[in-house]
């Protein structure tokens, strides 16, 4: 299977995204550039990074929802090529009208940059089907604007047709979000978004590997 | 800028604010800041976003009708925040 990283100024979380897909899928991701109007033929999963895209000026991921590679990322989940968008990616995912909702400032006003437990709410999609319904999983969460808002029609919907992916467990919500949500799929069921960072606990050098799952779940490497 | 330019300018200032229901974690805490400085009485407080722009066009039929398209496309995210258009 073949992947993609997308760069753009201001994202930093790259160069481990590139290392988990590398470690996970057996060989390296190409990289897109944001000026860029095409993805490479054949790639199946395209991801966007954490960061801090344009310095999170006038919101998080706003300015980077606008950059000529979006509408070649658009084009190809139309086609139903997995796009994944982490912390920053998840942002710009949602500034680029591909998931429903939003994402405000923290309810702390802080930054976070802790590990919470996540809960697997939905195991049957192409990001999580390595997973079990219910598993409790480790993982980092690092970013001040993570506290996901939906309006109660679009909340109703995105709960009743399983696109709520990720929970965080009870008691670690570390920002607020409403229904304790960490990452949401698209209706088709190839865009999913998540706060937290399943590319920083693939190993033990992380001191865990929980993150594994997701990717081999993504680049279709899951173990027999 | 000569008198020319100046006359065939536009002047606009956009507000955007967020929506009724949406939760302000930073207006409240700028209400909170208001009380803890004596200010008693300060009901509810919400916090947005205002933008000067200058348009090169004299025709403002023109000029709103693009700025409301900036608004859409990039100035507010109309899932959680609404915007104003005011002509100077």
């Amino acid at each position: 299977m073949k992947s993609a990283v997308v760069q753009l100024p201001g994202l930093n979380r790259d160069r481990d995204m590139i290392a988990a897909l590398t470690k996970i899928g057996g060989k390296p991701p190409v990289t897109v550039w944001q000026t860029e109007t095409e993805i490479p033929a054949g790639v199946d999963l395209i991801v966007i990074p954490g960061g801090f895209s344009y310095g999170d000026y006038l919101r998080c991921g706003a300015i980077a929802a606008r950059m000529p590679i979006m509408q070649a990322i658009k084009a190809r989940a139309e086609a139903g090529v997995k796009v994944l968008g982490v912390c920053n990616g998840f942002q710009i995912l949602l500034e680029a009208g591909m998931l429903p909702g939003a994402l405000m400032r923290n309810a702390s006003l802080k930054f976070v940059c802790k590990e919470i437990r996540l809960e697997v709410v939905n195991a049957e999609t192409a990001f999580s089907r390595a997973y079990a319904k219910g598993q409790i999983l480790r993982c980092p969460v690092a970013h001040h604007d993570g506290n996901y808002f939906a309006d109660a029609e679009t909340m109703a919907r995105i709960e009743g047709n399983g696109q709520v992916v990720f929970r965080y467990a009870e008691g670690t919500n570390p920002n607020g979000s409403m229904n304790d949500i960490a990452g949401v799929i698209n209706e088709k069921g190839n865009v999913l978004g998540m706060m937290p960072h399943p590319e920083n606990l693939i190993e033990a050098a992380h001191g865990g590997a929980d993150g594994r799952g997701l990717f081999a779940s993504a680049l279709d490497v899951i173990a027999a | 800028m000569d008198a020319f330019e100046e006359e065939h300018m536009i002047k606009a200032r956009v507000t955007v604010t967020l929506k009724n229901g949406v939760l302000d974690p930073q207006g409240k805490a700028i209400e909170g800041a208001l009380g803890s400085l004596g200010f008693d009485g300060v009901g509810h407080v919400r916090q947005g976003k205002v933008f000067d722009l200058e348009l090169q066009t004299a025709d403002k039929a023109k000029a709103e009708a693009e700025l409301k398209d900036m608004c859409e496309k990039l100035l507010a995210n109309t899932v959680i925040e609404n915007y104003t258009i005011a002509l100077a």
